[in-house]
């Protein structure tokens, strides 16, 4: 017996009215007063058919206000739109021979707001990447501490945590714009940038649970239990304010090839410091010369001496759209827009200049503004179709300013590979296209 | 009175210690010797960690070709997958502790030997990373031989060079760039002192003359940067598999732009969930589980893989059905046949 379907829009007086009664004219009059307005509409489009007048995604109804959508749960873990596919994770072609040892850039050119999605977040492996089973997972903690300790992630997730915003830029970001330009979007430029709000515990109550001698131990040396058990030397001295051991990203687990099931969390310090899968901390009176700080993200000057154990990323930022390999469609108004970021601080002003840096103008700053976080700026603009320079220019709650190539080069040459934070020019063309040049 | 207080202030930072140490009950357990054995073994600039043991040059060169060549080269020279690991140190180089090649940047690349500054480095690294598909295989006798044998490639110890813990920091005083590194910079401190400043000037800041650009031939490097944009928005990528296209936008009337009107798309490709959806099947029918209907999963069932079974179930979704799976009829479905046809064929196929 089919069931009909209870009446939700007839008022219950009618209802109970033509159930007793049954349906003569009077009550038919009822009811189509009360769904005219609808069908007047459908009687007016029909009426003009003959020659409908505008936009076509207005006056021919797309299937999808036609139809039943999907269901609840179909994916089980949802995915962004199809439409989207084109934002993903990329190489830089040429950059490096194995794929199990490099980059994978985030699409800084087309993400809003501050946090970077998930599954958009850059990636740097030393030795490839693994899906750990967290019930195997361990931390051990020793080296200057009077009872060294082992944590399960059972016991580490049941201490008290916290939850903090802040970026992770890798030491190399824009490395391979030292010399001069040398790729064509913001995705190559500087997408080893990344933003989340990590969950975790506080390293420095790890430290005193093991009873750690903070006044020798000035050093702690971070090791993952990946392949290469990356290994690198953290300064105590800022970590014990800020550094969080941590299993939670953007309010979900760390993703596998952020480091699941734990990582080390070290505000204002370039990525590499941010030790993946972490095994191990050892609280030490000497810096540890790991690989990755003897040979490599090690900054060379002009004299060839290597500066060793450079861990700060120093204020930075970037217009993000417009950008490189991008164009306008038309001329008119734009919002330029981009991202600032400081390894020591919160962000104090951005500026903007569009004519390749001789003038500057104020940029908005978008709440929130947090320490060591990424904050977002953005800037009225409206484009006259000529050739213009766009750039920005952080300054942070040091006083610190973002500095041009020029300056930054004639103090650290174009030998280094790492923390080039100089100021980003992108040259808007008349043709609408956007392509990446350097102003000194 | 002062004393009093200092006493207290002491107690009561004593009692805080105990307290920190103890608020955590039942969480985290001693570490044991032989646990911490295992893990902790790094080994630091002054081989604190390093482990008694020896290793020869020549035993090296045969390790060598057996599990690091693939990758380094025979000499320890290749760039091919790695940078190079060998090359560009000298006898000048070991007297002085600075690789020449680094001073004055003559060298065409920078080579492991020309960079380490410190021997430990390459101990520990090898010892816990290498080789890179099968870390942590060496024994530490083969990580002592391959240590020396990459020395000995550089000409930095002779060829029949037994390396050890009891000689390993005489070598590391003749390691050519010993002296090529320096702590003494801004970045390593949080209050550390920057090494470049610049000011916020407002007006007359600069000359804005472009001094490096890309060229054309590398416009297509990274690929179709259209296929790496969102295709709506403010902007859309360059389509970089053609060339550029250099009318001024100020030139195309407002209205006439190519983009300007975004027309939705259709999907070409057969989609039998969208078919579903449109004709709303999946109001009566479940997935898995009966709803009005039977579920999609049991009309499979009971006609998966058989092919005539294509055009009985077309004519049961085009005329609707009756008394088949139970009371609720079916009623006529106004989907066209070639849908319907699709909807049959995905059920025989059993949904795949």
């Amino acid at each position: 017996m089919l069931q009909k379907a209870p009446e939700a829009f007839v008022p219950p007086a009618l209802a109970l009215d033509i159930t007793q009664q049954g349906l003569n004219d009077a009550r038919r009059g009822f009811l189509r007063k009360a769904f005219l307005a609808a069908a007047g509409g459908a009687v007016a489009l029909s009426a003009k058919a003959q020659s409908p007048q505008g936009d076509p995604a207005i006056l021919v109804l797309p299937e999808h206000s036609k139809s039943l959508g999907n269901p609840v749960a179909m994916e089980g873990y949802g995915s962004p739109s199809k439409y989207e596919k084109n934002l993903q994770r990329r190489e830089s072609p040429g950059l490096t021979a194995v794929s199990a040892a490099s980059v994978s850039f985030a699409p800084l050119q087309a993400l809003f707001g501050i946090i970077t999605p998930n599954g958009l977040h850059f990636e740097r492996h030393h030795q490839g990447w693994f899906d750990i089973d967290p019930a195997g997972h361990r931390l051990m903690i020793n080296g200057l501490v009077k009872k060294p300790l082992v944590f399960t992630m059972d016991e580490l997730m049941r201490l008290p945590s916290v939850s903090r915003m802040h970026f992770i830029e890798c030491g190399a970001n824009t490395g391979m714009e030292w010399g001069n330009a040398a790729v064509p979007t913001v995705q190559y430029t500087h997408g080893m940038l990344s933003c989340c709000e990590y969950t975790g515990v506080p390293l420095k109550l790890l430290l005193d649970m093991t009873g750690a001698d903070l006044k020798r131990g000035k050093f702690l040396l971070a090791e993952g239990a990946d392949g290469s058990s990356m290994t690198r030397t953290i300064n105590l001295d800022s970590a014990l304010n800020d550094t969080i051991v941590a299993w939670g990203m953007n309010g979900e687990m760390l993703r596998p090839e952020n480091g699941y099931p734990l990582r080390l969390v070290v505000p204002g310090v370039q990525g590499v410091s941010w030790v993946k899968y972490l095994r191990r901390l050892e609280v030490g009176d000497q810096p540890y010369a790991s690989k990755d700080e003897v040979l490599h993200y090690t900054d060379m000057m002009p004299d060839g001496i290597s500066r060793q154990y450079t861990s700060i990323q120093e204020c930075k930022s970037v217009i993000t759209s417009p950008s490189g390999g991008q164009r306008l469609l038309k001329q008119g108004f734009y919002n330029i827009t981009g991202l600032a970021w400081s390894g020591r601080g919160t962000v104090k002003a951005v500026d903007i200049s569009v004519d390749g840096g001789k003038s500057w103008r104020p940029a908005r700053l978008e709440a929130p503004l947090l320490t060591k976080c990424l904050s977002r700026f953005n800037f009225d603009w409206v484009w006259d179709g000529k050739p213009a320079l766009i750039q920005s220019r952080a300054r942070d709650s040091t006083g610190y300013v973002q500095p041009k190539y020029g300056q930054l080069r004639a103090v650290r040459g174009t030998r280094s590979i790492y923390h080039n934070n100089a100021i980003q020019t992108w040259r808007i063309n008349a043709n609408g296209e956007v392509e990446n040049v350097h102003v000194a | 009175m002062f004393m009093w207080l200092k006493l207290l202030c002491a107690a009561a930072i004593l009692v805080q210690g105990i307290a920190s140490a103890q608020t955590y009950p039942g969480i985290g357990r001693a570490a044991t010797a032989d646990e911490i054995k295992a893990w902790d073994i790094d080994v630091r600039a002054d081989f604190k960690g390093l482990p008694a043991g020896s290793g020869s040059a020549i035993k090296g060169g045969e390790v060598w070709d057996n599990k690091c060549a693939s990758c380094h080269g025979v000499f320890g020279e290749s760039n091919a997958v790695f940078p190079p690991l060998v090359g560009g140190t000298s006898k000048q180089d070991m007297a002085s502790g600075r690789a020449a090649g680094l001073i004055n940047g003559t060298a065409p690349y920078r080579t492991t030997l020309m960079k380490v500054s410190q021997l430990s480095t390459l101990w520990d690294y090898i010892n816990r990373a290498m080789p890179w598909n099968a870390p942590k295989s060496l024994n530490v006798e083969e990580v002592y031989a391959v240590t020396a044998y990459l020395l000995n490639l550089g000409g930095i110890v002779p060829d029949d060079f037994v390396l050890s813990d009891k000689n390993i920091a005489q070598v590391q005083a003749t390691l050519p760039n010993r002296n090529g590194k320096t702590m003494q910079h801004g970045l390593w401190h949080m209050k550390g002192k920057p090494d470049v400043r610049n000011t916020a000037c407002t007006n007359n800041c600069g000359k804005g003359e472009v001094t490096s650009s890309l060229p054309d031939y590398v416009r297509n490097v990274h690929g179709n940067l259209a296929e790496q944009n969102r295709t709506f928005g403010p902007t859309r990528g360059i389509d970089t598999s053609k060339p550029m296209d250099k009318t001024p936008l100020v030139n195309v009337a407002i209205g006439t732009e190519k983009t300007a009107v975004i027309v939705p798309t259709i999907a070409p490709t057969v989609d039998i969930k969208s078919i579903l959806n449109k004709n709303s099947c999946t109001a009566c029918h479940g997935m898995a589980n009966k709803l009005l209907g039977p579920s999609f999963a049991d009309v499979a069932k009971k006609h998966a893989g058989k092919m005539d079974s294509v055009a009985y179930l077309t004519g049961k979704i085009k005329q609707g059905s009756t008394g088949v799976w139970g009371a609720v009829p079916m009623p006529a479905q106004s989907l066209s046949e070639a849908d319907a046809k699709h909807v049959a064929q995905w059920l025989v196929n059993a949904l795949k």
